[in-house]
């Protein structure tokens, strides 16, 4: 039986220690990692956990990613709660094995510690290896801060397991500005948290000697179509139950979480869409310019990115009778195409009444600061959208970026 | 809201202070943020550390700021750095040296217009002394505590003692009295 470990009403945590508490109250049976900047710290509090008697699970040290999550796969299907912690490189290494995890629908948690891909390299935090999972089958939920570094992932446990559901759940939180950055946490009561998880039930475990089962068989073209689409089924289907474990995480502590958050969208005329940390700079960025000069302007944050929420982000824009311009940031490399929140945002809203602008921006890339006066420029840019009826810029843009201009394609809508 | 900038060079505990400096201010109720900018920094280089504190919840994720208190925790950043970057009317400084303020600021042309918000107290001498090491980031915070009145003295340390619960009683006992000499001797 683990020892007690004793919390505050508050504590003052950065994302990783707060996530490496998450795994820790949910009672993970195995968690098998290879440490790499900047998520080393979520496997290192973990480890340590473990050798200090307050987890009664094991620690598996592998030789990379790739064999951390293989390690998971195997624990998984044997039937046990499984977790581990990655990013960037890490998790690029890790790709084969995450559409494995997906595909035999084993319900693991994956932190990811979001950080740029080299080259060139940079331990420092964007949203490319976040972007990289995103046709995993896995679900995808976004941290903005600590506290939701350490809510999310009890909640990823509790919607990756439903019987309906069964598919993997990665929880991301930004590199640095979230994992490094100590700030108030409010835990739950260790048992508080557990209850909330819940006991693990294996489905079709391996270590069920009287049922015995095959875990990843081959399929080819006559039945490898239907597993796929069943899985793709699964993703859409698990909306309602991330939904209804969201609603009660708020019943449970009072923190409330959307697969879309929006704010101040009621009467936005413009509204930026943005994931991650930057969620709330840009929430602070648009109260200071309603203050300042009366531009109404709301933000839309898919906590959710994968199944993406189509439905809220509709929603979102319907919702909004003024809404006019909307610009889509996003902070990884788009190579060769616009951004992921762009394509997924303009989709969404193509069949909507409102049809507002849509334009591009990347940002923020390898860990470029995110500044206030930045996010209000980008603000009062779409105003001027708004006000001339089209997209005034090149749709795509760069934020922050040192020397010549950057933007690619011009509005056909006049 | 308050925001510090702490100069230090990595190996000198600034984010630990800053981390430690979080925790006794959360203690009281008040909301904080205690971050560092360093890639892959080795011990010795020059970096800085963070703090913001606030009655409400602090959603600004933006490195740069504005500091109202700049914590200049190792002598030589004081001359390298560039201490007074993104000063405001109201910053205050508080700067390791063994230097009087008077000489301090005759080398620094920045701080020559900056006189009454420059505070000085010699971290590294206290912390020789007390802790047996240089270790100036628990002695820093005592001088802030003089500089900015932001609680009693016997507050901060009995607050500083729970976050320090972990180590040995010697180490403990060094660092309050390393916090309780810069107290008294920032000028």
């Amino acid at each position: 039986m683990a020892e007690k470990f004793e919390l505050n009403e508050v504590e003052v945590w950065d994302g990783n220690y707060a996530t490496s508490q998450a795994l820790r109250q949910a009672q993970v049976d195995v968690v098998a990692a290879y440490p790499i900047t900047p998520s080393t710290p979520i496997v290192e509090n973990y480890g340590s956990y473990v050798a200090n008697g307050f987890v009664d699970g094991e620690f598996v040290m592998v030789e990379s990613e790739h064999a951390a999550m293989s390690g998971c796969i195997g624990a998984a299907a044997a039937g046990g709660r499984v977790a581990t912690a990655t990013s960037s490189q890490g998790f690029a290494l890790m790709v084969e094995t995450l559409y494995q995890a997906s595909g035999m629908r084993l319900p693991i948690v994956l932190t990811v510690v979001n950080r740029a891909l080299a080259s060139p390299l940079n331990v420092r935090g964007d949203h490319s290896d976040m972007y990289l999972g995103r046709d995993s089958g896995w679900i995808q939920l976004d941290a903005f801060n600590s506290q939701e570094a350490y809510d999310l992932p009890l909640c990823a446990f509790k919607i990756g397991e439903d019987m309906s559901v069964r598919l993997p759940v990665m929880v991301h939180q930004d590199g640095f500005t979230t994992s490094h950055k100590a700030q108030n946490v409010y835990p739950l009561d260790n048992d508080v948290a557990y209850n909330f998880v819940g006991d693990y039930v294996p489905v079709d475990e391996m270590l069920d000697f009287t049922r015995p089962v095959t875990h990843g068989a081959q399929t080819e073209e006559d039945w490898h179509y239907e597993h796929k689409a069943k899985q793709h089924k699964a993703l859409m289907d698990s909306r309602p139950v991330i939904d209804r474990v969201l609603a009660e995480f708020k019943e449970l502590t009072g923190r409330e979480y959307k697969r879309v958050e929006t704010y101040m969208m009621e009467d936005a005329q413009i509204a930026l869409v943005i994931l991650g940390s930057s969620v709330e700079t840009a929430i602070l960025a648009a109260k200071q310019l309603r203050e300042e000069e009366g531009l109404k302007v709301g933000i839309i944050a898919p906590r959710c990115i994968r199944p993406f929420p189509y439905d809220l982000i509709r929603d979102a824009i319907d919702n909004s009778s003024n809404l006019k311009a909307i610009c889509c940031m996003d902070k990884s490399a788009p190579g060769g195409a616009m951004g992921m929140l762009f394509n997924e945002v303009s989709s969404a809203a193509y069949t909507t009444n409102t049809r507002p602008l849509i334009s591009n921006y990347i940002y923020g890339l390898g860990g470029r600061d995110f500044a206030i006066d930045e996010a209000k420029r980008i603000m009062k840019e779409q105003k001027a959208h708004a006000d001339a009826g089209h997209i005034t810029t090149n749709i795509q843009q760069f934020s922050g970026l040192r020397g010549p201009k950057l933007g690619f394609y011009e509005t056909r809508r006049s | 809201m308050v925001e510090i900038r702490w100069h230090s060079r990595a190996g000198q505990g600034a984010v630990t202070g800053a981390k430690g400096l979080g925790s006794v201010v959360a203690t009281t109720g008040k909301q904080v943020q205690a971050y560092a900018l360093y890639g892959s920094a080795k011990r010795g280089a020059a970096m800085n550390a963070y703090n913001r504190i606030d009655d409400n919840p602090i959603t600004n994720h933006e490195t740069k700021m504005y500091p109202d208190f700049v914590f200049v925790i190792d002598p030589a950043l004081a001359f390298t750095d560039d201490i007074t970057k993104n000063d405001k009317p109201e910053t205050k400084y508080i700067i390791t040296t063994h230097l009087s303020k008077d000489e301090l600021i005759a080398k620094i042309p920045a701080l020559q217009d900056k006189v009454e918000r420059t505070f000085v107290v010699d971290c590294m001498q206290i912390s020789l002394d007390t802790i047996g090491r240089t270790m100036p980031n628990t002695p820093v915070l005592g001088a802030f505590m003089k500089v900015s009145k932001l609680y009693e003295l016997d507050f901060f340390l009995d607050n500083m003692k729970k976050v320090l619960s972990k180590f040995p009683q010697k180490i403990i006992d060094a660092n309050m009295a390393a916090i309780t000499r810069a107290y008294n001797e920032v000028k």
